[in-house]
């Protein structure tokens, strides 16, 4: 993988293995964000069971390689991981893992969030919310 | 003329009830134009083409790109990856 883990999985995503695997002695701060499926409840009473997540995986792969570029162009990262979950992700599960590493933390911190900004901006993924309900249970 | 393959996603394909079709086009058509055709194909699409992006060949394109034949042209509705809630309509952008 050398220095960037740039994947859209079927599978769970490993928050911890993200995590070490941006870990380097070059870096002096490691920034993680998670996002996770949010429950609620819709205008009709039903809730939330899961969102289901498709994406145009060709162009995504290409995206996550150019934001990864794109963020190294701006800030010294050392390594990062961006990961995509497709299919089926319950509430507080995660759908996306963005790891980085750099020198110091306040450049973890803002490529981190640029990162995770410009995904949800451009990538090619989309949410479909599964009710409770709808025949789609569980 | 030229064949190109469109590519439907999500709500686009849903709608549709196919998540790919072949389009054929005069030579030298521009998305425009192919987006034209495609409506025309497929009426049921006119609110969603609405607020579409487009890709060709994996790479966003604007309304005046030129096509080439085996051109790969996908329609991309509000992309809403990166977690959280549901969105809604408008829950994403569409590309830079």
């Amino acid at each position: 993988m050398g220095d960037d883990w740039l994947e859209i999985s079927r599978e769970g995503l490993d928050v911890g293995r993200a995590t070490a695997f941006v870990a380097h002695p070059a870096a002096g701060g490691l920034a993680v964000f998670v996002g996770t499926t949010r429950g609620e409840t819709n205008a009709g009473g039903q809730a939330l069971l899961a969102l289901d997540y498709e994406a145009y995986e060709e162009m995504a792969i290409v995206q996550l390689r150019d934001l990864a570029a794109r963020a190294r162009a701006r800030w010294p990262v050392v390594k990062v991981a961006l990961l995509h979950r497709v299919g089926r992700v319950r509430l507080a599960e995660p759908s996306v893992v963005i790891a980085v590493s750099t020198p110091h933390r306040a450049q973890a911190f803002d490529a981190c969030r640029w990162l995770i900004d410009a995904l949800k901006a451009e990538v090619t993924i989309w949410k479909k919310e599964a009710w409770e309900d709808e025949g789609v249970k569980g | 003329m030229i064949r190109i393959d469109v590519r439907l996603f999500a709500i686009l394909r849903e709608r549709a009830g196919v998540s790919q079709l072949p389009l054929d086009l005069p030579d030298g058509a521009t998305v425009a134009i192919a987006a034209a055709a495609l409506l025309e194909a497929l009426p049921v699409l006119r609110n969603d083409l609405r607020v579409a992006a487009y890709a060709v060949n994996r790479a966003y394109a604007g309304p005046d790109a030129v096509l080439e034949a085996g051109d790969e042209l996908a329609v991309i509705p509000p992309v809403s990856g990166g977690g959280g809630g549901s969105g809604g309509v408008g829950g994403g952008g569409v590309g830079r």
